[in-house]
């Protein structure tokens, strides 16, 4: 039985797959030297970025990670402004100056970009405080990790939107590892959805290596927190087939654990459905792999065209009146 | 003497630590299984065990702030946060309690506890990765603050923190890390509180440390094949300053430029020019001159970093300038 529409199939295929090409192609830059600080990539984990977004709207905002390219490609933050700011290049969305793991578009309510761990929990929370004084029936989305649920600011968040009946939607990609620590060597409740309970929240958890569920758990969530239910905790079970960022040694995970994983993979997962029901032929696979390609070389292009902010502005952007 | 990186200067003291003194354990995240952030603790747990070596979760005012606990109840914890932007989840622990339950208690208590931290620029790490914090930290009464700058410093001031009765903060330039220098591991702790001249000169000192000391000495390479002599002046520790021997090269050299990676506002290099002032105002041929960091958050692409950052070059600018306006 088809239970998706092929169009919006194959636009989640074609998210997914745009995310790992594209990072594919930065770890590359990277190593070649385009690309330089922390890049941390979400390949294996593009299903929870995905899916989650499918349930948001325009005037939804969206807080993230360090590890959020792929939120931001979703977001329709063009690519080619993702890569010119992964380069430092002026042309970047944030003018350059935040790189890989801060990447901004107010006009996308993309709130970043945040690399401290835990950080963007509490200005989640305030931009919902925001749209719910000013009367707006908007979601704030809340992306963080597993590891985030150690901060305090995790559990100062969701106790003080659930107070507040602020509608968040905090999305926890448990990829099980926080850097080298597995999830439960840093948590003694590893059920992370449980934790909601203290606070009086709904919560949800869901496979994350399957993008219609990860969509269907998602629109759920978001429908309750946009009726007013107040904030919701989705948790995504996911994993990161890669390093943590490009310095990794990966002492802490063996080869089998990362092969078993990989095995589920999302896209691949998604695509045999697909084409199990009929819905994705070779050459439709083929098109959209060209696509992704194309809009991938011209993202690089962009970047690679992108002029360098001048020197002489190196203190712009401080403050909006002074220079400091 | 064993040549050494500055990296495996830390472990060898930190190895030598937990060897000696059982009270001693280290934790902090990812230290354990993934071999510390920097690989510095690389080893130490399969050598040392699980009780030793601790991993923690992301909880970084609850680790030490127990830290101060453990401290209190008779141990000798390190604990190593991975970044000083990190350490300011911390603040309220290291800040409100490890700086002043002695003095709270009226000298009851001690918290003999070592808090090591990475700091400072130029890996591209941008606004949240990459600042030089340890200036607000030496403001603060009840703290030691130490910021090693070779590898010998990096073993011996770590043996020293552990040796005080009273919380000592230890921050490690990250740009340090890979860096080489001679190391005796036979030698016992270094002194505490007291600067080292790197290079003798007579015609301006460089005041500086940690991160910044490799750019004052090729600073002063620099300026020694133009004929000026620049003395180079470590700090090593940010509290106590050793203000004697700053006074003292400036009674040499009579200029001072102040080499410090913080902001220039209310920073470290601002601490050291008033003390100038205050003891070695006629001494002066010139007024004091600061190097610093340029008042923004880092940005990540590297031209503005650099721009952003003390260099070589913007040292010798300063000292041309300086001896150009003779006293
Ligand atoms: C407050 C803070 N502590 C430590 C770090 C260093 N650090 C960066 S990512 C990370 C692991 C985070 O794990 P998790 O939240 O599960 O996210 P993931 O990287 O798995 O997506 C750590 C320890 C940090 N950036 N911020
Ligand atoms: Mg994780």
């Amino acid at each position: 039985m088809t239970l998706v529409e092929r169009e919006h199939a194959l636009g989640l295929l074609r998210q997914m797959v745009l995310i790992r090409r594209f990072e594919e192609k930065a770890a590359e830059l990277y190593t070649v030297g385009k690309i330089h600080g922390f890049l941390h990539l979400y390949i294996g984990e593009e299903a929870v970025a995905v899916g989650a977004m499918q349930a948001l709207t325009a005037d939804d905002a969206i807080v993230a990670t360090y590890r959020e390219h792929g939120q931001a490609l979703v977001r329709g933050i063009p690519a080619g402004a993702v890569m010119a700011e992964m380069y430092g290049k002026a042309n970047g969305c944030s003018r350059g100056r935040g790189g890989s793991m801060h990447l901004f578009d107010a006009s996308r309510r993309f709130y970043g970009g945040h690399a401290i761990v835990g950080g963007g929990l509490p200005v989640a929370v305030g931009l919902a405080l925001a749209d719910t004084l000013q009367g707006r029936r908007r979601v704030t989305a809340c992306f963080f990790g597993d590891g985030a649920v150690a901060e305090g600011e995790f559990h100062e968040s969701l106790n003080l939107a659930a107070l507040w009946k602020l509608p968040v939607l905090f999305l926890c990609e448990n990829n099980l590892y926080a850097m080298g620590t597995a999830l439960a060597r840093h948590q003694a409740q590893p059920d992370i959805r449980l934790k909601a309970q203290a606070y009086g929240l709904p919560a949800d958890a869901v496979d994350g290596m399957d993008v219609l569920a990860v969509e269907a758990a998602a629109r759920r969530a978001a429908e309750a927190v946009r009726g007013g239910a107040g904030p919701f905790l989705l948790e995504a079970r996911t994993y990161r087939f890669r390093a943590h960022s490009m310095y990794d040694p990966e002492l802490y995970r063996t080869r089998d654990e990362v092969e078993q994983w990989k095995a589920r993979d999302p896209i691949a997962r998604f695509t045999a459905r697909l084409r199990e029901w009929g819905l994705l032929a070779d050459a439709d696979l083929a098109a959209l792999e060209a696509s992704v390609a194309a809009e991938i070389e011209g993202a690089i292009a962009e970047a690679e065209a992108g002029p360098w902010e001048p020197v002489e502005d190196l203190t712009k952007d401080v403050y909006a009146r002074r220079t400091p | 003497m064993t040549k050494l990186t500055y990296r495996d200067a830390v472990r060898s003291a930190l190895r030598e630590a937990l060897a000696r003194d059982p009270r001693v354990f280290l934790m902090g995240e990812d230290v354990g299984r993934y071999g510390g952030a920097y690989a510095v603790s690389r080893g130490l747990l399969e050598e040392f065990g699980p009780d030793r070596v601790r991993d923690t979760p992301l909880s970084e005012s609850t680790f030490v702030g127990a830290g101060v606990g453990a401290a209190l109840g008779g141990l000798r914890p390190i604990v190593e946060v991975m970044t000083v932007n990190f350490s300011l989840l911390a603040l309220d622990q290291i800040v409100n309690n490890a700086a002043t339950l002695r003095h709270m208690s009226g000298g009851q208590l001690a918290v003999p506890l070592v808090i090591r931290m990475a700091t400072g620029a130029g890996r591209q790490l941008a606004a949240q990765h990459s600042h030089s914090l340890e200036g607000w930290y030496a403001h603060i009464p009840g703290l030691t603050v130490l910021a090693p700058a070779t590898p010998a410093d990096a073993r011996g001031l770590l043996l020293a923190a552990l040796a005080e009765p009273d919380p000592v903060l230890i921050f490690e330039h990250a740009t340090l890390y890979p860096t080489e220098g001679e190391v005796d591991e036979a030698a016992g702790p270094a002194e505490i509180g007291r600067a080292a001249v790197r290079r003798a000169g007579d015609a301006v000192t460089l005041v500086t440390y940690g991160g910044s000391l490799p750019k004052a000495l090729a600073a002063a390479d620099r300026l020694a094949v133009e004929g000026v002599e620049a003395e180079v002046l470590d700090l090593r520790s940010l509290r106590p300053l050793d203000t004697p021997a700053i006074l003292a090269s400036l009674a040499k050299t009579h200029r001072v430029v102040v080499v410090d990676e913080g902001w220039r506002t209310g920073s470290l290099a601002a601490e050291v020019s008033a003390r100038i002032m205050e003891g070695g105002f006629y001494d002066l041929d010139v007024p004091v001159a600061r190097v610093c960091s340029a008042e923004v958050p880092m940005p990540y692409p590297k031209h503005l970093e650099d721009a952003a950052l003390p260099q070589a070059e913007t040292i010798v600018a300063t000292v041309r300038g300086m001896l150009r306006r003779r006293g």
